[in-house]
């Protein structure tokens, strides 16, 4: 079963993500900031991470530079879902190896799009 | 809706766009024809089909076609037949046209002109190969709007997140207001808009290499059908590929064109390529 792990501070947020991550048939665990999620990326790469941009502790971007000095940490496809929407965080988040980007709002069409563009969509 | 009202519409939207409305589509019908009603002062489609009955209102009915055919497209959408345009189609034409370096696309139906623009941003990633090339892309649709909306090139965050991969976002699209973007003039000058409608005479529009025409057969009847490929078959070069909708095939319905094996969607006309044609790169 291919993983995924929701990055965000709102419970909402992550439950929504989760609904749809399961559809479609990944194994979803949950991080509620960047430090819970490099943590559980040290023990254990997910596939696929869905990753915030704004949450205390360690945010997104901080996350994402972290990961990938990882062994193994080039390896995860991460797109990042935030509400920031202009062309600078965009471009900060592609520089950092993120490997798409979704702005807020979003729903099920968009991350199944962006999940067929990375080839991980059956 | 009384059957009287829905066979009035339905009629008068089947005649100017080939749409055919099923009974079971009556519902379609109430929830876009409703603010139809409510613009030209009427209070509920049994005005509106009694206004109808009364004056062959040209207005009336040029806005009740507009609103019945206007659909939902995004970028690269199914994104197979972009593949296959870059991958197998374009590689093809430049072999086939390389003495002309000339090659003319057209999106029909193209609707708001996600996909005109996704095919010019192919051509855009394929720069290269076609330098010194003229590539035209003409886009045609029905309705005045969706063709006035493609001429601007100006998309919602939600359509430029659907389908579109965030590197094409940023490489051929300007961000003009918090969550709206448009397209780049150099991806805009590659394509004309006009209006057109697939039941008329095409008028002069000259002959294409590369037609797609996806996702509008299906809402026709099959002589209906027949009619609009018989026409594009004379529009088409005789090396020129078709591009239709996943839910849609020649098949039965007109024997100008054969599917390209293992290319679902593709066709070509009858008489052209016995070997078929390989993909590239």
């Amino acid at each position: 079963m291919k993983t995924c792990l929701i990055v965000d501070d709102s419970r909402v947020i992550r439950k929504v993500a989760r609904q749809i991550f399961e559809s479609i048939g990944y194994a979803c665990t949950e991080a509620e900031d960047g430090k819970v999620a490099l943590d559980a990326c040290k023990t254990v790469l997910p596939q696929f991470v869905l990753l915030d941009w704004n949450m205390p502790v360690m945010n997104g971007l901080e996350f994402l530079r972290a990961l990938r000095q990882l062994p193994g940490g080039d390896k995860p496809s991460v797109v990042f879902c935030t509400t920031e929407n202009d062309l600078n965080h965009i471009q900060e988040a592609l520089g950092a190896g993120a490997n798409e980007y979704i702005m807020k709002p979003f729903d099920a069409d968009i991350i199944r799009g962006k999940l067929e563009q990375l080839g991980l969509l059956d | 809706m009384k059957q009287e009202d829905f066979d009035l519409l339905s009629t008068l939207v089947r005649q100017r766009s080939g749409l055919v409305l099923t009974p079971e589509k009556a519902y379609l019908l109430e929830s876009r024809l409703f603010p139809v009603a409510r613009k030209h002062n009427m209070k509920s489609l049994e005005d509106l089909a009694q206004a109808l009955r009364a004056r062959r209102d040209e207005t009336l009915m040029f806005d009740i076609t507009e609103a019945m055919t206007t659909n939902e497209s995004f970028f690269f959408r199914d994104q197979k037949p972009f593949t296959l345009f870059q991958k197998t189609i374009l590689p093809q034409m430049l072999a086939a046209r390389a003495a002309k370096k000339h090659l003319r696309i057209w999106s029909a139906a193209a609707s708001s002109g996600q996909e005109a623009y996704s095919l010019a941003m192919v051509c855009a990633e394929e720069a290269a190969k076609l330098q010194g090339w003229k590539i035209d892309i003409i886009g045609t649709d029905l309705s005045r709007e969706m063709v006035n909306r493609a001429k601007a090139g100006i998309y919602s965050q939600f359509e430029v997140q659907r389908g579109l991969p965030v590197t094409y976002l940023v490489k051929y699209f300007t961000q003009i207001a918090g969550d709206k973007w448009q397209i780049k003039d150099n991806i805009r000058q590659m394509v004309q808009y006009r209006e057109a409608n697939l039941l008329a005479d095409f008028g002069p529009i000259g002959s294409f290499d590369i037609v797609y025409c996806r996702n509008v057969l299906i809402y026709f009847d099959l002589p209906t059908k027949g009619k609009v490929l018989n026409a594009i078959g004379n529009i088409m070069t005789p090396d020129g590929f078709l591009l239709l909708g996943g839910a849609e095939t020649v098949l039965g319905v007109c024997d100008r064109f054969k599917p390209m094996p293992g290319e679902h969607g593709l066709y070509c006309l009858s008489a052209a390529y016995p070997q078929g044609v390989k993909a590239v790169g």
